[in-house]
């Protein structure tokens, strides 16, 4: 147990996906801007990360028996983009509520890099498969976390006086660049 | 996208005029991830060239074939077969690199760029400007992360492509070559190409280049393109 909370705080704060590793900047730029919307990406994410870690460890396993491991990044991604379309089509019957506030965010997880990133990361980390799982949802919900704080970084920039060049993506960039820099403070926190 | 150009044209506006990562912001994570040294920006870049040439070729031959309802997931499997092979290429003749460059070599196949130009221009297009075309980003991609790791290795590290530069390698500023000091050369190269273009910053990511596009229609350009809307409406 006290290994699995090791693991979730590693990926939330000390190893943040978006901030320290850089995977799922394109989601995190994009959608960053209120905080509906990170809460409603960060949720899929969470939901879609931890059924693909899930998923794909059987895979592996497959593949590991056949000795055919190189083809892992083209089962995998497949794995993931099938499995967003089942659930997609699963939730739009079973939970029209939830549907509806995930829904615009499915189809673009199969193309952020941090849910193929962690089913990687977890096959080269060597992890069990209750500890796949554990990362998964430490990463899912870093990924959150940084989305939802950064949502609120972004209200306080477009309020503010910047000169012209640097309006827009610059702009924000460099305050990114700055929440980057706080959660440097972290990675002091060694186990 | 359709109407004829001269096959040079196809060529030369990857390089700057529509450079995918300075102009259409695409393909970030890799922008920041690997451009910690020059040299491991410029594996990745001709790595993702490499991809991105062979995809646009398969995909334009292919575009008549592939039914419209899975374009994607075919697109996905395709490029991640180029992939698989440029990782067995380089593991086998450059391994340093291979080990530097780490995930993010498996993490080519999800690029945007690459799934972007297929959707928008390999599949719609004849072979050879799909090829062209797949070059020209594909070097533009390698520019854009050749200047981001130069300035990254040189005010980082103090040497550039591993050789210790004079005065600056005496005390470098670590800062640049950390996660924080990624975003913030990006963020001041794109002010910079702003600025040199002497033109309005982006205030939006246009639907053309957008990979999701097909999925949302345009429909959420007013006021909820969840991946488009990066500074939309301000």
């Amino acid at each position: 147990m006290k290994e699995m909370i090791i693991i979730i705080v590693t990926a939330v704060f000390v190893n943040n996906v978006v901030l320290s590793q850089f995977m799922g900047i394109c989601a995190f730029l994009g959608v960053s801007k209120q905080l509906k919307s990170s809460l409603g990406m960060g949720g899929a994410v969470i939901f879609v990360m931890v059924c693909a870690a899930a998923c794909t460890y059987p895979v592996y396993m497959l593949l590991d028996r056949f000795e055919i491991t190189y083809l892992r990044t083209v089962a995998f991604i497949l794995v993931i983009a099938m499995f967003v379309q089942l659930i997609e089509i699963v939730m739009k019957k079973t939970m029209p509520g939830l549907y509806r506030a995930l829904g615009v965010y499915l189809p673009l997880i199969t193309t952020n890099c941090a849910v193929l990133g962690v089913t990687v990361a977890n096959i080269d980390e060597g992890y069990s498969f209750p500890q796949s799982l554990a990362n998964a949802f430490g990463t899912g919900v870093a990924f959150t976390l940084a989305l939802v704080l950064f949502s609120g970084v972004r209200a306080r920039i477009a309020n503010s006086d910047i000169p012209e060049t640097f309006k827009g993506v610059p702009a924000t960039l460099i305050a990114a660049a700055i929440v980057s820099l706080s959660f440097m403070g972290f990675s002091g926190m060694a186990f | 996208m359709n109407e004829k150009k001269p096959l040079g044209a196809e060529f030369t506006k990857g390089l700057l005029k529509e450079n995918p990562v300075l102009v259409m912001l695409l393909g970030m994570c890799p922008t920041l991830a690997v451009t910690t040294m020059a040299s491991n920006a410029i594996g990745m870049g001709l790595a993702t060239t490499f991809v991105l040439v062979c995809s646009n070729l398969v995909i334009s031959l292919l575009k008549g074939v592939i039914p419209k309802a899975v374009r994607l997931p075919c697109f996905i499997v395709i490029i991640a077969g180029f992939v698989t092979l440029i990782s067995f290429i380089m593991q086998r003749f450059l391994p340093s690199l291979y080990e530097s460059l780490g995930v993010f070599l498996t993490l080519i196949t999800v690029n945007c760029i690459i799934l972007g130009r297929a959707e928008a221009f390999a599949s719609k297009n004849k072979v050879l400007p799909s090829v062209l075309d797949g070059l020209g980003m594909g070097l533009g991609f390698t520019g854009a992360l050749l200047i981001m790791g130069s300035i990254r290795e040189i005010f980082g590290a103090g040497s550039w492509f591993g050789i210790k530069l004079p005065v600056i390698s005496n005390e470098p500023m670590l800062i640049f070559i950390m996660p924080a000091g990624g975003f913030f050369v990006l963020g001041c190269v794109i002010a910079a190409v702003n600025k040199l273009a002497s033109r309005k910053p982006p205030k939006e990511i246009s639907c053309e280049n957008c990979p999701s596009a097909a999925i949302c229609k345009g429909k959420g350009k007013d006021n909820s393109c969840p991946a488009g809307e990066s500074e939309a409406a301000k």
